[in-house]
C-alpha cells in the first residue's frame, strides 16, 4: 500500500486513558494506513478503532505519552511503553492524520458490508427538488447551463431558474456575479406563491457597472411570483461593507438598477472571526475547574451564542419577508458560499414543513449546502484544536447545525430528527469514511469520481437500525411555521455538542432513553387494536 | 372598598413587554377588591392579584396616554397605558393603598373562601403532620427524644413548640445552650438520617464574641455528637462568608471555637447574606428585563448579578453536608447568622439530597412545612406580606426552589413534581391567598389563628396533582435514592421560566412533558380498552360455547366502546395537532382541549419574532 513509507513502527503495547470514571484500556497499538488500532487482545473488550482523519493537525506528545485531539472535539491520551516508539507512533500519526490528498483519502478505501457503491447518491438530484417546485407554479424551468461546470464551477449541474431567462442570458448575468453564481431558486413557497433565491454579489465595482440580463433576471422573479408581489435584497454584509466591496470589483445592486426590489443588510460574521469565536468556546469548555463568573464571562467573550442569534434572527427575517410579507427574498453576501447558505436554509426549516422530516433534511442539506457549493474541504479542514489558523477554515456549517439544534430545542415535536443526526453531521462534515462532504463543489467531485468511488454518507444513516436511532421520538408533523424566539435568555449552549466529551453521561439520556421505552410500548399497545377488533 | 376611586377603565393599552415597536393590545382594566383585571379585545383575561404586586410606577404623561408599569413579585411586568391621566392616578393611587396591608387581617387569605366547610378546612390543615414526619425518620428513638422546653414558646419564640434533642440533654443544658444563641435558637434537630444514625441539626450563631463561652452549649453539642454511635466528630457548618462571621464578633455574637468544643470540624461555606441576594437578584431583573437585549449583555449582565453564583454556593453548601452524612457517618450542626434563612436552605437542600421522600409531592410540602415554615423563616417578612422595612425583604426561598429546580435538571427521573409545581408554590408565598406563609414563626401563626380563618395550600396542589407530576419519575431506581450532583460552572443556567415565567414569547414553543404525559395516558386507556375487549370477547365464547350468541349481544359490544372510539380520534389527531378542518370534526371534541394549546403556542409564536420588528418596519418603509 502506498501508506507504507509513512508507517514508521509496529505494534507497540499502549494505555488509553478514559477520563476520571473509565477505567485505562490497556493492549496493542497498531498504526494502519487510515486507522489507530488499540486492541486489548482477544479476552478483552471490544477494540478501539480511530480513524486518522479525525485526528486534528497536532499531536503533542511528551515522554511516552501521546495526546489526540480529535476533529470531533474529544481528546485521547494515550500512554505508550518506550520513548522511541511514542516518537514513532506520533509521527505516522501527524504524517497520515495530514494527507492532503482527496482520492488517497479513506472514504475512496471504505467499503462497509451491506451498502452498495452509488447506492444512494441519486436521492437528491437538482431535478427531484425542481419536480416539486413545478407541481406548485409553472414561473421557472431547470436549466442545464451549467452542466460541464463552465459557468459557474462551484454550482452543480443543473439550477432552477425564471422560465422567462434563457440560458444565454444566464451566461450574461453569471459573468456578472462573483464567480459565477447568478441568482437561483433556492426554495418556492406555495402559500404566498414567493421564492427565495440564493446568488453571490454583483460585480458592480469601482464604476458602478450594470448588467441587463441580471437586472431583466430578478424583474422576471417578481413577474413570475404573486401580482404585486415586493421583492427584497438581503445581503448579508452591512451596507459599509458592500459598499466597500466596490473597490475590488464587487458591490451590492443599485436601487435606480432593480426597480421593484428593496435591499436590507444583516451583517453576519464569517471565516476568521467565527473560527475564533468555535476555538475559544471549545476551550472554555474544556476547563472544568472554572468559576462561574469565569464561565459565564468566556461563554460572554467568546460570542458564540451571539452568532447563533444573528444566524437565527437573519433566517427569521429572509422566512418573515416570504411568508407574512409575500414578497420574493434574494440572499447574498459576497462569495453566497457560506452565510447566504445559512440563511437559506435556515429559513427553509422554519417555513417548509417537509424540510423537518428526516429525508427533506437530509435533502436540504444536500441541495443547500453541497450542491450549492459550500466549500467542506477547504471551512472543515481542521476543527478546533489547530495550531496552524488555516485561512480558510470556518465553522459555517457547525453554525448551521447549532441553530437547527436551538429550533429543535423550542420546537421539540416539530422536526422528525433527533440530535444525533445533527450530531452525526457535524462529525461527518470534518472526518468521515463516507464521500458526502468530500471536495469544495460539484465539479470537483465530478473531477475525482466521488460519486463513484465512495460511499454516500446518507445510505449509511438511512439503514434501518442507525435512522431509527436518529429519529425524533415525539416527531408531530406540523403544516406550519415555525417561528422561534431569539431572545438572548431563549438561546441556549448545545451542551450535547460542545460538553459531550467533557461532562459525565447525564442522567437525562436515561431519561431519553425512557421516552424511547414509553414510545415503543404505546406502539407495541396501539399495534393490539387490529388484533383484537377483528375478533369482534 | 374605600380605596376603590375607579374600577372600570376603557381603552387602555397593554404594552408587549420586549417589542421595540410598541406593540400593543388595546382593553378594559378593572379594578376589584383583590385584583387588578385587564381584558383585551380578544376577550383574553389577564388577573393580577394586589399582593403579587411589588411596584407600582406612574410614567410621565405621553400623547398617547399615561404610562402605568406594575412589577410583580412573581416576575410578571405589565406596562399599562391608561388615555386619561386622572383614571391612571386613581388606578395608582389604589394599588399603592391594595398592594401595601399594614394588617394581616387585611390579606386575601382572610377572605378567600374555596366553599369548603369546617371540617375540610380543619382536615386541610392536618394533612401535613410533622410529628408523623419525625417518627417516619425514625425518632424518637434511643438517642433522640421530642423536648418540652419550648412548648409555652418560654425559650424561643421563633421555634415551634415541637423540638427534638439528644436524649442525654437535661432541660438546664438546653435553656443554658438558648441563652448563649442568637434570638434563643439553639441547637436541635432538623433530619435524622436513619440507616447512618447521623443528624443534621440546626441553630442560631452563638454570642461568643471574641472569648465568651458556654459550658452548657459545649455540652449539648457533646450531646449530638454522642448521639451518632459510629462517629464521634461531628462538623459544625458556618454557612456565612468567614468576614461576615468575624464582624459579628465585634457585636457579641460570632461562631464557636474549636478549642472550646470538644469533637467538631468547623467549617465556613460562604453563603452571602439577604441584602447581597436581594440586589443580586434586582440587577438579574434589570438585565433581563431590557428591550433588545444583546447576547454578550445578558451573558455580562447574568456574571455581573452573580446570582448563578449565590445559587452554586447555596448548593456547594448542600452537598457539603450530604457527603458529610453518607461518607463520613458525621452529624452536622448548621448555623448561619440567626438560623431561619441559609440555614433553613442548606438544611432542608441537604436533606432533599439524602433522602428520596423529600422528592415527592407530599414529601416536599412536609420538607417545607418543617424546615422553612416549622423553623421561622420570617415569610412575611422576606417576601413583604406587609407594609415593612423593604431592607428585610430577600428572595431567599426563591433560591431554594431554584435550587431544587437545577437538580431536576440534572436529575429528570429523581422528582415526583414538575417545575409547574415549583413555579405554582412561589406563586402562593407571595399571594397570600392561602395561610400556610402568613407570619414569620409558629407562635405568631398561631396567634393569628390562621387554621380557624384561612385555608392550606397543600390539599389544594394535592388536588391538583395530575398537573404537577413528572412524567419521567422513576420512584424505584436505587441509582437515585441520594443525589451527587455535579456543580461544574457549565450546569448552571438561567431559570427561564421563573423569571419569564409570564413572557410566553421567550419559551420554548412545545412541552416534551405534555405530550410524554399524554402519551402515558392514551396508553392506559388503550391498555384498558384491550382488557375489556379481551374480557368481552371471552364472555362471547363462553355464550357462544353454550349456544346461546343472539345478534343483541354482538350488538351490546358496540354502544360499549365508545372508549376506544375517542382514543382511535386521539391517534388521529396526534398526527394533524393544528390542522383546523379536523378540529371541527364531530366526536373529536374530548381532544380538543389538549390541541387548542398547541394552537395557541403557535400563534403566540408570531409576536416571536418581535426583536425583528426592526428589520421588518425597515422592509416594509
Amino acid at each position: 500500500m502506498e501508506f507504507l513509507e509513512l508507517i514508521r513502527t509496529g505494534p507497540a503495547q499502549a494505555k488509553l486513558l478514559r477520563g476520571p470514571e473509565a477505567p485505562p484500556l490497556r493492549g496493542i497499538l497498531c498504526v494502519t494506513g487510515h486507522h489507530l488500532l488499540l486492541s486489548p487482545g482477544p479476552q478483552g473488550t471490544s477494540d478501539l478503532w480511530l480513524l486518522l482523519l479525525h485526528v486534528a493537525g497536532a499531536v503533542s506528545y511528551d515522554s511516552g505519552t501521546i495526546t489526540l485531539r480529535c476533529k470531533d472535539l474529544r481528546v485521547l491520551q494515550l500512554d505508550i511503553e518506550g520513548v522511541e516508539a511514542t516518537l514513532d507512533i506520533a509521527r505516522s500519526i501527524e504524517a497520515l492524520s495530514s494527507l492532503e490528498s482527496v482520492i488517497t483519502s479513506f472514504p475512496f478505501f471504505y467499503r462497509p458490508k451491506g451498502l452498495r457503491l452509488g447506492d444512494a447518491w441519486h436521492f437528491h438530484p437538482p431535478e427531484r427538488y425542481y419536480k416539486r417546485v413545478a407541481r406548485e407554479t409553472n414561473a421557472w424551468r431547470l436549466s442545464e447551463v451549467n452542466e460541464d461546470f463552465s459557468l459557474c464551477p462551484s454550482y452543480p449541474r443543473a439550477v432552477i431558474v425564471p422560465r422567462a431567462v434563457d440560458d444565454d442570458a444566464l451566461a450574461r448575468c453569471a459573468g456578472f456575479r462573483q464567480g459565477g453564481r447568478f441568482p437561483v431558486l433556492s426554495y418556492h413557497h406555495a402559500p404566498s406563491g414567493t421564492v427565495l433565491l440564493r446568488s453571490s454579489q454583483p460585480l458592480t465595482g469601482p464604476q458602478k457597472r450594470r448588467c441587463a440580463e441580471d437586472e431583466e433576471l430578478l424583474r422576471s422573479v417578481l413577474a413570475g411570483a404573486r401580482p404585486g408581489a415586493p421583492g427584497f435584497i438581503l445581503d448579508t454584509r452591512s451596507a459599509q461593507a458592500a459598499k466597500q466591496a466596490r473597490v475590488t470589483g464587487g458591490g451590492t445592486e443599485a436601487k435606480a438598477a432593480y426597480p421593484g426590489w428593496k435591499r436590507l443588510h444583516r451583517p453576519l460574521e464569517r471565516g476568521r472571526p467565527l473560527q475564533e469565536s468555535f476555538v475559544r468556546l471549545v476551550e472554555a469548555c474544556g476547563d472544568l475547574e472554572k468559576s462561574m463568573d469565569g464561565w459565564l464571562s468566556q461563554l460572554e467573550a467568546c460570542r458564540w451564542l451571539a452568532h447563533v442569534k444573528e444566524a437565527l434572527s437573519t433566517a427569521c427575517l429572509a422566512a418573515w419577508g416570504v411568508e407574512r410579507e409575500e414578497a420574493c427574498v434574494l440572499v447574498h453576501g459576497a462569495e453566497g458560499t457560506d452565510s447566504t447558505l445559512l440563511v437559506t436554509s435556515l429559513a427553509q426549516l422554519i417555513l417548509d414543513p417537509l424540510s423537518r422530516t428526516m429525508t427533506g433534511f437530509q435533502e436540504l442539506v444536500e441541495r443547500e449546502w453541497i450542491q450549492a457549493g459550500h466549500p467542506f474541504q477547504l471551512r472543515c479542514a481542521h476543527s478546533a484544536f489547530s495550531h496552524a489558523r488555516p485561512k480558510h477554515e470556518a465553522p459555517t456549517f457547525l453554525l448551521f447545525l447549532d441553530c437547527v439544534w436551538q429550533l429543535g430545542h423550542q420546537f421539540p415535536l416539530s422536526l422528525e430528527f433527533g440530535e444525533g443526526l445533527l450530531l452525526a453531521l457535524f462529525e461527518h462534515a470534518y472526518a468521515s469514511p463516507f464521500g458526502t462532504f468530500l471536495c469544495s463543489s460539484e465539479k470537483e467531485r465530478c473531477l475525482c469520481e466521488v460519486r463513484t468511488q465512495t460511499h454516500s454518507l446518507w445510505s449509511g444513516l438511512n439503514q434501518p437500525k442507525v435512522r431509527r436511532k436518529l429519529r425524533n421520538p415525539l416527531y408531530v408533523p406540523s403544516p406550519l411555521a415555525i417561528w422561534p424566539s431569539v431572545e438572548p435568555q431563549s438561546l441556549q449552549l448545545w451542551q450535547g455538542l460542545f460538553l459531550r466529551w467533557i461532562r459525565p453521561p447525564e442522567p437525562s439520556q436515561v431519561a431519553w432513553e425512557k421516552v424511547w421505552q414509553r414510545l415503543a410500548s404505546k406502539e407495541k399497545t396501539e399495534d393490539c387494536e387490529p388484533t383484537s377488533k377483528p375478533q369482534l | 372598598m374605600e380605596h376603590i376611586r375607579t374600577t372600570k377603565v376603557e381603552q387602555v393599552k397593554l404594552l408587549d413587554r420586549f417589542s421595540t415597536s410598541n406593540k400593543s393590545l388595546t382593553g378594559t382594566l378593572y379594578l376589584t377588591a383583590t385584583h387588578l383585571l385587564f381584558i383585551d379585545t380578544h376577550q383574553k383575561e389577564t388577573w393580577i392579584l394586589h399582593h403579587h404586586i411589588a411596584l407600582v410606577e406612574k410614567l410621565a404623561l405621553t400623547t398617547s396616554g399615561c404610562p402605568l408599569v406594575i412589577q410583580c413579585k412573581n416576575f410578571r411586568i405589565v406596562h399599562f397605558i391608561v388615555p386619561r391621566e386622572r383614571d391612571c392616578h386613581d388606578i395608582y393611587n389604589s394599588l399603592l393603598q391594595l398592594s401595601k396591608q399594614a394588617k394581616y387581617e387585611d390579606l386575601y387569605a382572610f377572605s378567600y373562601n374555596p366553599k369548603q366547610n369546617d371540617s375540610e378546612r380543619l382536615q386541610g390543615w392536618e394533612l401535613i403532620d410533622l410529628a408523623e414526619e419525625y417518627k417516619r425518620m425514625g425518632v424518637p428513638n434511643s438517642n433522640w427524644q421530642l423536648s418540652d422546653a419550648n412548648r409555652e414558646y418560654k425559650i424561643c419564640e421563633t421555634y415551634p413548640r415541637e423540638l427534638y434533642v439528644p436524649r442525654i440533654a437535661s432541660k438546664p443544658i438546653i435553656v443554658g445552650s438558648s441563652k448563649f444563641r442568637s434570638k434563643g435558637r439553639f441547637p436541635v434537630l432538623s433530619y435524622y438520617h436513619h440507616n447512618k444514625e447521623a443528624a443534621i441539626c440546626r441553630c442560631s450563631q452563638p454570642l461568643s464574641g471574641f472569648s465568651a463561652r458556654c459550658l452548657e452549649d459545649e455540652h449539648l453539642l457533646q450531646a449530638i455528637s454522642k448521639a451518632n454511635p459510629v462517629n464521634r466528630y461531628m462538623y459544625v457548618m458556618d454557612t456565612r462568608p468567614k468576614l461576615n462571621a468575624m464582624a459579628n464578633r465585634a457585636a457579641g455574637k460570632g461562631y464557636e471555637n474549636e478549642d472550646n468544643y470538644s469533637n467538631i470540624r468547623f467549617q465556613f461555606v460562604g453563603i452571602e447574606n439577604i441584602h447581597v441576594m436581594r440586589s443580586s437578584l434586582q440587577k438579574l431583573l434589570e438585565v433581563n428585563g431590557t428591550k433588545g437585549l444583546s447576547v454578550s449583555d445578558f451573558y455580562s449582565g447574568l456574571e455581573s448579578s452573580g446570582w448563578l453564583r449565590h445559587i452554586k454556593a447555596v448548593m456547594d453548601a448542600a452537598i457539603f453536608l450530604a457527603k458529610a452524612i453518607m461518607v463520613e457517618n458525621a452529624s452536622v450542626l448548621v448555623h448561619c447568622s440567626d438560623g431561619w434563612d441559609r440555614t433553613s436552605q442548606v438544611c432542608s437542600l441537604g436533606s432533599l439530597l439524602l433522602d428520596s421522600y423529600y422528592r415527592t409531592i407530599k414529601g416536599f410540602m412536609v420538607l417545607i412545612e418543617k424546615d422553612w415554615i416549622s423553623f421561622g423563616h420570617k415569610f412575611s417578612e422576606r417576601c413583604g406580606h406587609l407594609d415593612g422595612d423593604p431592607k428585610e425583604v430577600s428572595p431567599v426561598f426563591t433560591q431554594f426552589l431554584e435550587c431544587v429546580w437545577h437538580l431536576t435538571e440534572q436529575f429528570p427521573q429523581a422528582f415526583e413534581f414538575n417545575e409547574e409545581f415549583l413555579l405554582q408554590i412561589h406563586e402562593h408565598i407571595h399571594s397570600c391567598q392561602f395561610g400556610n406563609f402568613l407570619g414569620n414563626c409558629q407562635k405568631e401563626r398561631e396567634e393569628l389563628k390562621l387554621k380557624e380563618k384561612t385555608y392550606s395550600l397543600w390539599p389544594f396542589l394535592l388536588d391538583d396533582q395530575k398537573k404537577y407530576l413528572n412524567p419521567l419519575y422513576s420512584s424505584k431506581s436505587p441509582k437515585f435514592s441520594v443525589l451527587e450532583p455535579n456543580t461544574v460552572s457549565f450546569n448552571f443556567k438561567f431559570w427561564r421560566n421563573m423569571y419569564h415565567q409570564f413572557d410566553r414569547t421567550l419559551h420554548p414553543r412545545q412541552s416534551v412533558f405534555n405530550i410524554v404525559m399524554n402519551m402515558d395516558e392514551q396508553n392506559k386507556q388503550l391498555e384498558k380498552d384491550i382488557k375489556d375487549l379481551e374480557s368481552k370477547i371471552k364472555q362471547c365464547k363462553n355464550k357462544q360455547t353454550d349456544g346461546i350468541l343472539t345478534k343483541e349481544l354482538l350488538h351490546s359490544v358496540h354502544p360499549e366502546s365508545p372508549t376506544l372510539k375517542t382514543s382511535l380520534c386521539f391517534k388521529e389527531q396526534t398526527l394533524l395537532p393544528v390542522n383546523h378542518a379536523l378540529r371541527t370534526i364531530e366526536g373529536s371534541n374530548p381532544a380538543d382541549n389538549r390541541y387548542r394549546e398547541y394552537a395557541e403556542e403557535f400563534s403566540k409564536s408570531e409576536p416571536g419574532v418581535v426583536s425583528l420588528e426592526y428589520g421588518v418596519a425597515r422592509m416594509t418603509c
